[in-house]
């Protein structure tokens, strides 16, 4: 299974210790017959690049998030029974406020560690999420989530929403100005829910809002139910990870079939450990000089009250800004109302979305028609519709978050806020579609660079002169490893329909499945620039090796650059580099200089 | 069985696929040899490695009895330890917890990349799925414990127990039900009743006409959030008048009274130019407290609706549907702003049934 196992430590490993392990290891093997299992495991490789890094963001935040989190359930008290503040925060004192409000104060001021382990909590919140945002990125855009890995990208997708709702629930404990506004406004969203929507919010709210009942049922969802859920699913995405093998970036003896990199133990263990106590550690840095959720400037909770340029926690601001630029759309029907500048940004647009999302993969595993296990990730150029997709997502969430933060941007930049606000209304529908052509055209380009380097080699930046005076850039063919990494992808076969009749001259009826595919697959890898056949690549190779061949009368005939002709040139390069313009120089290096 | 090779899979069915692919055009030039680092090969660089890895363990230990230092020493609650204006205990307490953490995780990574070997390992694939003899099996099992169960050959079994379990997602939405009680009518009335008075939310003082200068903004709350019962325990308090408060919250605002275009029905609902609204947006029931006096607009600050006060509580901009509710006014006998009656139509956020 594991082969090439060997240790460049120039000293021998100390057998005496051996034995000692064993003796462990055979204990426990008797009773759970882990051996089994553990044998490939523990040296199991993975492979290695920056990007695999920030799943383990997340996963360590999340660890950061239990461990403090742990922390301040021992003096959070999760009621809504009214106390008055008697503790050290001059500015609250005699106040009448919630119990979650006032431990929440206690935590901040008279607990020593409380606020370190508040802020620490709420920055590896706010990690945690956007850790998950980007790792889903990098899936997206490299094509990890293609067969056999659906089902763990559907899995992350629900992490992520969990996460998200996770965050609020928590973001709501203290009860606060700010938190309860934001419970208002989630009762406004239910509320909006036709035919059981005020049933629903009176049984969320135990009663009328705010009722009294609300931060206990949260606390609950907060440290028990979503948490328990993460919990499951993480173990189920890191199995299903562990059982399919990390994918990797092709190159020289990385391919579909194998995995190229370290093992686990030493080098992950080392590693990943040692990228916990980062994470954790670069969390207890912010905790400590980054003032976060600072709950005792809002006050506590009531309902006629509000503070202008009020914002929700980053990761809501989508949500937000939905709100905002949605027209003011109702309904009255028969005596009842449906709500629609609720209903859609609350409830249609961003279901709408998680669903494309959660359906993406086996969308474009449909159109491509491709049953073959993926184990090698995809440049984004590679997939052009694929990345401008992508990146058309990022565009309107990015839209939406500029429109929830409408009124801080028109406070700091002097912009009308109702122009804002019609601007995002148009900008959710053109920015998108923008930034998709210009991406999708962005690649393509992207690939003919590839292209070119393949065949006509790279720009060497030596300036060639011929007899005649005219100058020519000098391209140098790239190295076999670089050609390689370059061609180590598919082709994209584009779905064509068959012919309408068969060879007897009888009509074959297409169906409209078939020929919306058709049509998609176009759309998808239609622009798309294959890799080179070995024909074409050996057919510019030895156009390569002629010009060089004929070089060797002392001239050198050169093609590319902006001039297209065949002029000979004298072989001197003009800035006096050792590249003589006469032979291969795949392993050379410049002289410095 | 999935290859690595360049080879697509032709889809069943009568489509074709274009550009079907070749081998790949340059061959696997196998892993690069490994290149041996500094710490390999010089005893003196592997020896300062070992030197930096211990340091930062050692370092780390430092800052872990910082932490226990600054707990003790570092006063926080009333008379807490301040330097440069900030708290000292959470600053030094986040610090030293910090740096020892990240000393381990630095320390951790270097001894992994300097001292570890780093010649990469091959590890061959399996296929994701089982083999094919495993999966027939298992399709037999399958089938016989099925066929065993005769859930096929007995309909009657089968569709008595899927309606017996579906009848127990019954119970499990009728025991949510106490969750809270029904809404009944409780979302379209407020406490407001005729001739209560409006007093400031603050203070709790009725308010006069003269009270208010033209273009001022009062906040109002009705009276009785701030009686008491005979026997001296407030009419309203906790959960109750926080969710009293929900509704009947309003603003008072006086605008010049040419200014003001009331609807049909509501010429008599101000006195003196001064009108009163809910205070409660019917977009998802946020306060709104952003006046603009020159232009009569209120601003809501949760998402930017924008009502024309002196129109009726019209929406001129923004995410809400409905006009603010305006609760009618009068004088009572000593001259102070009262509520004619409760507010004619539900406030707050629109609900199904609202009508």
């Amino acid at each position: 299974m594991v082969a090439g196992i060997s240790s460049n430590t120039r000293r021998a490993a100390k057998v005496e210790k051996t034995p000692k392990v064993a003796g462990v290891a055979t204990w426990v093997d008797d009773r759970t017959g882990i051996a089994t299992a553990a044998k490939s495991q523990i040296r199991k490789v993975f492979p290695d690049h920056w990007s695999f890094m920030l799943g383990e963001i997340a996963l360590w935040s999340f660890v950061v998030l239990l461990l403090t989190g742990v922390f301040l359930t021992l003096w959070f008290k999760p009621s809504m029974g009214e106390t008055v503040y008697d503790g050290s925060y001059a500015n609250l004192k005699g106040i009448p406020m919630s119990d979650a409000y006032a431990s929440t104060l206690n935590i901040s001021f008279d607990v020593r560690g409380g606020l370190l382990m508040r802020q620490m909590h709420h920055w590896s919140a706010m990690l945690f999420i956007a850790a998950m945002f980007v790792h889903m990125m990098r899936v997206f855009f490299t094509g990890a989530f293609r067969k056999p890995r659906e089902m763990n990208y559907m899995i992350g997708l629900l992490l992520l929403m969990l996460g998200i709702l996770e965050g609020f629930a928590g973001y709501s404990l203290p009860d606060d100005l700010l938190s309860g506004t934001g419970l208002r406004i989630a009762d406004g969203l239910i509320e909006a829910i036709p035919v059981v929507g005020s049933y629903l919010s009176f049984f969320l709210f135990g009663g009328e809002f705010p009722g009294d009942q609300i931060i206990s049922r949260l606390y609950a969802v907060h440290i028990l139910l979503i948490p328990g859920l993460l919990l499951a699913l993480i173990g189920a995405h890191m199995l299903l990870l562990v059982y399919q093998k990390h994918t990797q970036w092709p190159g020289p003896g990385r391919t579909n079939d194998n995995v190229v990199g370290f093992p686990m133990l030493p080098v992950y263990a080392a590693k990943a450990g040692g990228f916990f106590f980062t994470v954790f550690g670069v969390t207890a840095l912010m905790g400590g000089l980054l003032t976060i959720n600072p709950i005792w400037m809002y006050g506590p909770y009531t309902p006629n009250q509000v503070t202008a340029g009020s914002q929700p926690d980053w990761y809501m601001g989508i949500a937000e800004g939905l709100l905002r630029a949605m027209p003011n759309w109702e309904t009255h029907l028969a005596g009842f109302t449906i709500s629609w500048n609720v209903l859609i940004p609350g409830v249609v647009v961003p279901g709408v979305l998680f669903t494309v999302m959660l359906l993406y993969p086996f969308i474009e595993a449909w159109i491509t028609g491709d049953k073959r296990e993926h184990h090698l990730l995809q440049r984004p150029r590679n997939a052009p519709t694929r990345t401008a997709f992508m990146v058309a997502m990022i565009t309107l969430y990015g839209v939406l978050w500029a429109e929830g933060g409408n009124d801080i941007l028109a406070l700091v930049f002097h912009w009308n806020l109702n122009y804002i606000t019609y601007t995002a209304r148009g900008a959710v529908f053109i920015l998108p579609v923008v930034a998709f052509i210009i991406a999708r055209r962005w690649c393509i380009s992207l690939q003919r660079q590839d292209q070119n380097r393949l065949l006509h080699g790279y720009e060497s930046g030596i300036i060639m002169r011929s007899p005649e005076g005219a100058y020519a850039e000098r391209h140098v063919p790239i190295g076999v490893n670089e050609a390689y990494e370059l061609t180590a992808r598919d082709r994209d076969p584009v779905v064509e329909l068959p012919p309408e009749y068969d060879e007897n001259g009888v009509r074959a009826p297409r169906s409209r499945a078939e020929r919306l595919r058709a049509r998609l697959s176009q759309f998808y890898f239609g622009n798309n620039i294959q890799k080179p056949t070995a024909e074409e690549l050996e057919e510019a190779h030895e156009h390569a090796a002629h010009e060089l061949e004929k070089a060797s009368d002392g001239h050198q005939h050169l093609h590319g650059g902006d001039y297209t002709g065949d002029y000979e040139l004298d072989g001197t390069a003009a800035d006096g580099h050792q590249f003589d313009g006469r032979h291969y120089v795949d392993d050379e290096e410049l002289r410095g200089h | 069985m999935p290859t690595g090779t360049d080879v697509a899979v032709p889809r069943e069915g009568d489509t074709v696929i274009k550009a079907q692919t070749e081998a790949d055009p340059i061959a696997d030039p196998g892993l690069p040899p490994h290149v041996p680092r500094p710490t390999d090969v010089d005893e003196r660089s592997e020896k300062r490695a070992e030197r930096q890895v211990a340091a930062l363990f050692g370092f780390s230990m430092v800052c872990a009895i910082g932490f226990c230092v600054a707990y003790f020493t570092l006063e926080i609650g009333d008379n807490p330890t301040v330097w440069l204006g900030y708290g000292a205990s959470n600053v030094i307490l986040g610090l030293s917890l910090g740096l020892a953490l990240l000393s381990i995780g630095v320390g951790a990574i270097q001894w992994a990349r300097k001292l570890m070997s780093d010649v990469e390992i091959v590890e061959h694939r399996h296929p994701i799925a089982s083999n094919e003899e495993s999966r027939t099996e298992a399709v037999a099992a399958l089938s016989q414990g099925i066929s065993d169960s005769g859930i096929g050959r007995r309909p009657l079994v089968r569709n008595t127990l899927i309606g017996a379990v579906g009848m127990l997602g019954l119970p499990v939405i009728v025991a949510l039900r106490d969750l809270g009680p029904l809404p009944g009518s409780k979302l379209s009335h407020t406490v407001w009743r005729q001739g209560m008075r409006v007093v400031n939310d603050v203070a709790g003082t009725p308010i006069t006409p003269d009270d208010l200068q033209i273009g001022q903004l009062v906040n109002g709350e009705p009276e009785v959030f701030f009686e008491n019962k005979p026997d001296g325990e407030p009419k309203f308090e906790g959960t109750e008048l926080l969710q009293a408060k929900a509704k009947a919250a309003v603003i008072l605002v006086r605008m010049r009274p040419q200014d003001i275009h009331p609807a049909k029905g509501r010429e008599n609902w101000g006195v003196e130019g001064i009108l009163c609204y809910s205070k409660i947006c019917t977009h998802v029931g946020c306060p709104i407290s952003l006046w603009e006096q020159q232009t009569h607009h209120l601003l809501c600050p949760c998402h930017q609706s924008t009502f024309d006060l002196a129109n009726n509580g019209k929406v001129i901009f923004g995410p809400a549907a409905r006009p603010l509710p305006q609760l009618p006014l009068q004088v009572d006998s000593e001259g102070y702003l009262v509520a004619q009656s409760d507010f004619h139509e539900p406030v707050g956020p629109s609900f199904w049934e609202r009508g």
